[in-house]
């Protein structure tokens, strides 16, 4: 069999609709075996706290304030037309209703199919988590110069 | 020698692809699955995708109007 083909994606949305696509483009990529790895940084993390709604967690006052605002992936808010946070749930219906895959089933599915999780070292820090804070398939904390050599010699995607 | 079967007729892209490979894992050498999908995408792409990661596929038939049956082995 030929070398595994890889997609590598750096999630720093924490956009309900760009997190579709990241889990999107994901679970069809390790659907078709490719080599996928994402990486998630600045808002992008909050799709993979450990914490799926809003919770006071991370080191400090002011982090756990932000932690809380920016909530887990329960409160990821649509990019466009939110409506205080009720389109999320609306456009969930909505894709039910039209037999597409929810954001849940895209995310567990990118899960079952062995797509790689990392959390950017330095985002990590600035809102004071750890790596316990975030879901245990979290492969690893990384910094730039190991997502580029993670990344090398396949396809990269910034959403 | 199980022959498996799946139906992906009322799913779309990506979980058409997802199903497929989850289901193509339980597959035993000799195994053989038998895969309904549509016309489009699933067509034009699945039984490509499969014989990239080294499946065979057996027979791509009409069932009925825009559904295919394709039968895949390991």
């Amino acid at each position: 069999m030929a070398e595994k083909n890889k997609l590598s994606i750096i999630c720093m949305s924490g956009d309900f609709d760009k997190a579709i696509a990241v889990f999107t483009l994901a679970s069809g990529a390790a659907a078709v075996n490719y080599e996928v790895n994402l990486f998630f940084t600045f808002w992008g993390l909050n799709a993979i706290k450990k914490e799926t709604g809003r919770g006071f967690i991370g080191k400090g006052i002011l982090a756990r304030i932000f932690n809380f605002l920016l909530g887990g992936r329960n409160n990821l808010p649509l990019s466009r037309l939110n409506f205080a946070g009720a389109s999320p749930g609306l456009m969930t219906s909505l894709m039910k209703s039209r037999n597409v895959a929810t954001l849940p089933e895209l995310f567990q599915a990118s899960i079952a199919l062995g797509v790689n999780f990392y959390v950017c070292e330095m985002a990590m820090h600035v809102l004071g988590l750890t790596k316990d804070d975030f879901i245990p398939e979290v492969k690893d904390v990384l910094g730039v110069a190991s997502f580029l050599e993670l990344s090398k010699g396949g396809q990269t995607l910034f959403i | 020698m199980s022959a498996l079967k799946l139906d992906i007729t009322q799913d779309r892209c990506p979980m058409t692809f997802v199903k497929t490979k989850l289901k193509l894992e339980e597959l035993e050498p000799g195994d053989t699955l038998e895969i309904l999908l549509t016309t489009g995408e699933p067509l034009e792409n699945l039984p490509r995708t499969v014989t990239e990661q080294g499946y065979t596929v057996l027979e791509t038939s009409l069932v009925r109007e825009n559904v295919y049956k394709v039968v895949i082995t390991k």
